[in-house]
């Protein structure tokens, strides 16, 4: 046994992103297990290692954790990304949970069928620039500091990087009414554990495709 | 200013409900403040109050907190009902982000079309009685203590026990075959906040009626 953190999900983003994100920013090596049949989903039911039947699965100190939120506030919580008191991780859990609600939407996108692409790209657009980008424009502004909370890298900064490039890919220029978000993406992209997440090579995965969508059906399927 | 919390939301169970039982669990006297109208709701995003746009919002220690799982995370540390370490903590979330997303099952019920609602009641029952039920039972027979995690009153129970009463509202027998949720429920009911809450003229709120849903989708929609 390494020590290690053991990720277990499909060769995919998915629920498992914000997770490898957050354990990468946090200069955590860990290793990955890869569903990619569903007999190998359901042996790990019937081998009992999954509470609630569901992956996301993280081995870490001990514990077969699941519940996505779960595992990553457990993660922040022991690597000093959440926060130093009660209300800065209030803050910083509102960030987070906007910004989750946005991941969502990106969550889904692939799933939906070809007619909606477009009405949907939109609707991530219109929510994006309009509900959650302003948000954090105007933190950013008020405090005029590096960091979205108490001056320091937290869970809400990696999770702002992650939702400002996955929206990026869909909607190139969405970041042009937001120059302090442009700020902070080049800022948080050149952090040492970041850039290095974002390099080939690393444990960080592509956007979905068909062939991940067919994956994610063929396993979970009932 | 009361300095107690004040809640904004419409008058009914939704996404405020479980922060209503763990202020109420904690002994937290509170007040609310119903959205009604569109009006309502255009006015508090207006002002500035809504950080998302969105209720639940909570007024509390001079914040004006937005985001369900913050608020009540935010309740559950300051009230002592999140465990006494990260490991405490951790296990606590992993049974509450189930029994949420049990919660999401129970509370869409009513908005399902007439033609779904029959294959969602299934669907309820199924993963009530075969992936959530089965691991709560399980936790309790494995250390045989009254609560949850780490033999004290946690947020864990507070959730559970408020989905477990759901769920019997949609199905009154399904705790048939676990007799440990069974005393649990009984137990955890008789908690003196808990029993005071679950007392008519507490602020618990009524399950939502169809007729309820067209004002509803009035103000959100």
């Amino acid at each position: 046994m390494s020590g290690k953190p053991r990720l277990t999900y499909l060769n995919g983003r998915g629920r498992m992103e914000p997770v490898r994100w957050l354990l990468a920013a946090a200069g955590v090596e860990f290793e990955e297990i890869f569903l990619e049949t569903r007999q190998q989903y359901e042996k790990l039911i019937k081998d009992g290692v999954l509470m609630f039947q569901q992956v996301p699965l993280v081995e870490i100190d001990g514990m077969k954790m699941v519940q996505t939120r779960a595992i990553l506030s457990y993660i922040a919580g022991k690597y000093n990304l959440y926060g130093k008191d009660l209300k800065e991780r209030a803050l910083i859990d509102m960030y987070v949970e906007g910004i989750t609600d946005l991941m969502q939407m990106i969550l889904m996108f692939p799933f939906s069928p070809p007619e909606a692409r477009e009405k949907n790209i939109d609707s991530i657009k219109e929510r994006a620039t309009n509900r959650y980008f302003p948000v954090f424009e105007k933190v950013l502004k008020q405090h005029g500091q590096d960091f979205l909370v108490g001056n320091k890298f937290s869970w809400a900064d990696v999770q702002l990087i992650e939702a400002i490039l996955a929206v990026e890919e869909k909607i190139p220029a969405v970041l042009s009414g937001f120059p302090q978000l442009q700020a902070f993406k080049t800022r948080m992209s050149n952090m040492p554990t970041i850039k290095k997440f974002l390099q080939p090579g690393s444990p960080r995965k592509p956007p979905p495709d068909d062939i991940y969508v067919e994956t994610v059906l063929k396993i979970f399927k009932k | 200013m009361s300095g107690k919390p004040k809640l904004h939301y419409f008058n009914g169970r939704g996404r405020m409900e479980s922060i209503r039982w763990l202020l109420a669990a904690a002994g937290v006297e509170f007040e609310e403040c119903f959205l009604e109208t569109k009006d309502d709701l255009t006015k508090l995003q207006k002002d500035g109050s809504l950080l998302f746009q969105q209720v639940p919002m909570v007024e509390i220690d001079g914040m004006k907190m937005v985001q369900t799982r913050a608020i009540g995370n935010y309740i559950a540390t300051k009230y002592n009902l999140y465990g006494k370490d990260l490991k405490e903590r951790a296990l606590i979330d992993m049974y509450v982000e189930a029994v949420i997303d049990l919660n999401e099952l129970l509370m869409t019920h009513t908005f399902q079309p007439a033609d779904k609602k029959e294959q969602h009641f299934a669907t309820i029952v199924d993963k009530a009685t075969n992936r959530y039920f089965p691991v709560y039972e399980k936790v309790l027979k494995d250390h045989g203590q009254d609560f949850l995690v780490g033999n004290q009153l946690s947020r864990a129970d507070v959730q559970l026990l408020e989905t477990l009463l759901m769920a019997e509202e949609c199905k009154p027998d399904i705790l048939a075959k676990f007799p440990l949720l069974q005393s649990f429920k009984a137990r955890i009911s008789n908690i003196p906040t808990i029993k005071k809450f679950l007392q008519p003229g507490s602020q618990r709120k009524p399950p939502l009626q169809e007729k309820d849903v067209p004002k509803l989708m009035k103000i959100f929609h």
